[in-house]
């Protein structure tokens, strides 16, 4: 596994906690999943039920590595702030930036990414933006001082896959040393795989788990089917052609016709 | 005074973050606080005086993809 900002994971599994059904098929999901990373959030606490803190020793039982999100931010300052209560909240330097730019789609405002990404890697923060696949703005990302990138399979929550793999399979080729994870978009097992296949070296996901009919279930399925690309990926896969070519050898082969 | 509390209004005796905090039943909870939009660390609240018609926004850990 390559490095997260110095930090070798188990493998490349990063799982939401939102949306489960309850809190313990989340914890169970998180089991099964054997997850290395939890995205996590912050929202509005109340003085009389207090029921982040009741969260927070549940995922602190977890025992995963915790990366928060700045998500639903749709201006630099809403992120940067938020960045900065997670990280106290939290105690970890890194944070899941995102800058969402459109409501139909939540695609980030790639500008504003770039921008909050920039300040907070100046306050020593260790940024993940979850950002597209265009590499002209992942570029701006790395100089902004981003050692991860996290382009979308396709928009949040869609279940939709890889959308454009053309596009996600030149990032690669184009940064085939900075750590890439596919973040958002992945409805189905053989997507995460698909994703490992092509070198990426992690997926993050969250709904297509924690909106399975068994979150748990499909927690060990998706586990099962990252682990799969990642070992197809080492393995160096045959390369595609369009014509055939017999498998089985030809020569010996007896005169019967 | 008056002021916004995870935008509900609210009648406090507290004049400082701290002490609101602590009126309003958050003493030793995981929790990050803002006034106006600016982000306070823990180490400031005792010092973070409150205004009539502070937006005052206290976040702990949720759910988060």
């Amino acid at each position: 596994m390559r490095d997260f900002y110095g930090t070798t994971l188990a493998n490349g599994f990063m799982l939401g906690t939102a949306q489960y059904p309850s809190p313990a098929i989340l914890a169970d999901a998180f089991r099964r999943s054997g997850a290395s990373v939890a995205t996590v959030s912050l929202r509005r606490e109340s003085g009389q039920d207090r029921a982040g803190q009741d969260f927070w020793q549940m995922i602190r039982a977890l025992d995963v590595h915790i990366l928060p999100n700045t998500a639903g931010c749709h201006s630099v300052k809403e992120a940067v702030t938020t960045a900065h209560m997670a990280r106290e909240v939290f105690d970890t330097k890194w944070i899941k930036l995102e800058v969402i730019g459109e409501e139909d789609t939540l695609q980030p405002d790639v500008f504003g990414l770039v921008e909050a990404a920039r300040i907070l890697t100046e306050d020593g923060f260790q940024v993940f933006p979850y950002t597209t696949e265009d590499l002209v703005v992942a570029d701006r990302l790395l100089h902004a001082g981003c050692e991860v990138l996290m382009p979308w399979g396709a928009p949040i929550g869609s279940g939709l896959g890889l959308n454009n793999l053309f596009g996600l399979r030149a990032m690669r080729a184009h940064f085939p040393d900075v750590p890439l994870v596919i973040d958002a978009g992945l409805g189905l097992p053989s997507q995460a795989a698909q994703a490992m296949e092509l070198g990426f070296d992690a997926v993050l996901l969250n709904t297509a788990v924690a909106k399975a009919g068994d979150p748990a279930g499909m927690a060990e399925a998706f586990a099962t089917a990252i682990r799969a690309g990642q070992l197809a990926a080492a393995a160096d896969p045959m390369e595609p052609r369009d014509m055939a070519a017999p498998s089985t050898p030809v020569i010996g082969k007896a005169f019967l016709s | 005074m008056k002021l916004q509390l995870n935008g509900a209004m609210i009648e406090t005796q507290a004049k400082m973050l701290d002490g609101l905090l602590e009126e309003q039943g958050f003493t030793g909870a995981k929790i990050a606080t803002a006034v106006n939009g600016e982000f306070v660390p823990a180490s400031a609240r005792a010092t973070q005086s409150l205004s009539d018609g502070d937006l005052v926004e206290v976040l702990a850990p949720m759910q988060g993809g």
